[in-house]
């Protein structure tokens, strides 16, 4: 037997899941795909006394849409969100960060939510919530509140929800008509968790610049916005010279740790590299009227 | 320790036991209903191992209690063969030595059988994506990339009915 003992509870709804963390406090975890929480727990890195399995709620997995926002319910799970139309349509980049987390055998379990919640540092799903200023939905026993990326993430592994708290789901604008997008990372093998990675929306109008978003994961205790590497770029016109000084911004700005997968400044550098990558990918997607009229 | 009495379903037959809610499903599909055929390499999610399939989704049994999967429909390498007459699937595996302890493919087996429903036609590097989450210590990959190529080939020629 791997993981140490726990109570176990299965609630049908979300208001007993939330009850059910309010009477048990610190002490219990929530289980939604458990990609995560399981290999703690069979580890013993984790020991919760009691765990509220959420996967008797089939109502938390949705993924719906209006102009302007996708809303994904947390229990959706991370293969479903890869391969649904609405998301492929509406936030590309998504699905493109999502066909990098682990493998298909945990994209299927896996959470969308899950992910978010567990705020791992070298997480895709964070850094795009990060880079395109989405928000999550929580429920608590005092009704429910929306947090913006912003004010989600606090450290590793530790996001502002509170104990008796459900995320119930995941809001992510939509990539504007006509934006370019990418997803970059580099990995020591396919599916492991990114050394460093980067997602970037373009914007471009007459030929310059609109506005660029760019999200970075693997690089410091929460999803990283470059937000200097984006005032680089704001109103220039599109060249190589200008994604290398995008990633010199980036290179300048980033406090990556080392590890046993690489140090930190080897991260640094490949923060660059991905940056820099994702910039040329994200252009050549991203449609230009100016560019249209010659 | 507080015990539950679960019924789950495997390879069409169900299986009651009683057991605790931190026993693993791979663990009780092993130890509950003598089904050895699963492996168990890592036991973290790493080695894919002990993929089984769950309402026809290759999934992680070291990553799943048994308490969750009462009213699902499994599937485990048993129930691959019919006899002694092998799997297409397994058949391409020993004709193009995708194995030599054969440890890790029982896992290899059920993540390609999930893959080629979802991918009957797959380039070489779908199929290398596709077998990321599976680790072989001893064969080396190639043998069993060209196998899951023929085993595809094998399938679109004469498809088996429910397999």
């Amino acid at each position: 037997m791997k993981p140490a003992p726990f109570e176990y509870f299965a609630p049908e709804s979300l208001e007993h899941a939330v009850d059910l963390l309010h009477a048990h406090g610190d002490g219990a975890k929530l289980l939604a795909g458990g990609q995560s929480l399981v290999p703690l727990m069979n580890m013993r890195l984790a020991r919760p006394a009691v765990v509220v399995d959420i996967n008797r709620i089939p109502a938390l997995a949705y993924i719906a849409a209006d102009t302007e926002t996708i809303r994904i319910g947390a229990l959706t799970r991370q293969r479903a969100a890869e391969t649904s139309e609405l998301v492929a349509a509406r936030c590309p980049l998504l699905r493109d960060a999502l066909r990098l987390v682990g493998h298909v055998q945990i994209r299927n379990r896996g959470t969308v939510g899950g992910s978010v919640a567990h705020a791992d540092p070298a997480a895709e799903l964070t850094a795009v919530l990060a880079l395109l200023d989405g928000r999550v939905v929580a429920q608590g026993r005092r009704g429910t509140r929306v947090i913006p990326a912003a004010d989600l993430f606090v450290t590793y592994l530790t996001t502002s929800l509170e104990a008796d708290e459900v995320l119930t789901e995941v809001q992510l604008p939509a990539v504007p008509t006509g934006a370019g997008w990418s997803w970059m990372e580099v990995a020591r093998r396919y599916g492991d968790f990114a050394l460093a990675g980067a997602g970037v929306v373009l914007t471009m109008a007459a030929g310059a610049i609109a506005e660029a978003r760019i999200g970075l994961t693997g690089l410091g205790p929460v999803p990283v916005r470059a937000r200097a590497a984006e005032r680089v770029l704001a109103g220039r016109t599109p060249s190589e010279a200008l994604w290398a000084e995008a990633a010199a911004a980036v290179r300048d700005t980033v406090e990556p740790d080392g590890d046993i997968h690489a140090t930190a400044e080897y991260r640094r550098h490949v923060a660059g590299v991905v940056v820099q990558r994702a910039l040329r990918e994200a252009r050549g997607r991203a449609a230009d009227a100016a560019g249209s009229h010659g | 320790m507080t015990h539950c009495e679960i019924t789950v379903r495997i390879n069409g037959r169900s299986y009651a036991g009683r057991v605790e809610p931190r026993k693993t499903l791979a663990d009780f599909i092993r130890e509950d209903c003598g089904l050895t055929g699963t492996h168990l390499g890592c036991e973290h999610g790493v080695c894919g191992a002990c993929t089984i399939l769950m309402d026809g989704e290759a999934v992680r049994s070291c990553l799943l209690f048994a308490v969750q999967a009462v009213g699902a429909e499994l599937m485990t390498v048993e129930a691959l063969a019919d006899g002694d007459r092998l799997h297409p699937i397994q058949q391409a595996f020993r004709d193009h030595h995708a194995l030599q302890c054969g440890f890790c493919t029982p896992g290899f087996l059920l993540t390609t059988l999930a893959f080629l429903r979802e991918t009957p036609r797959p380039t070489d590097q779908e199929i290398r994506e596709a077998l990321a989450g599976n680790l072989c210590r001893c064969t080396g990959y190639h043998n069993i990339v060209k196998a899951v190529a023929a085993a595809a080939a094998a399938l679109a020629s004469d498809p088996r009915p429910g397999v």
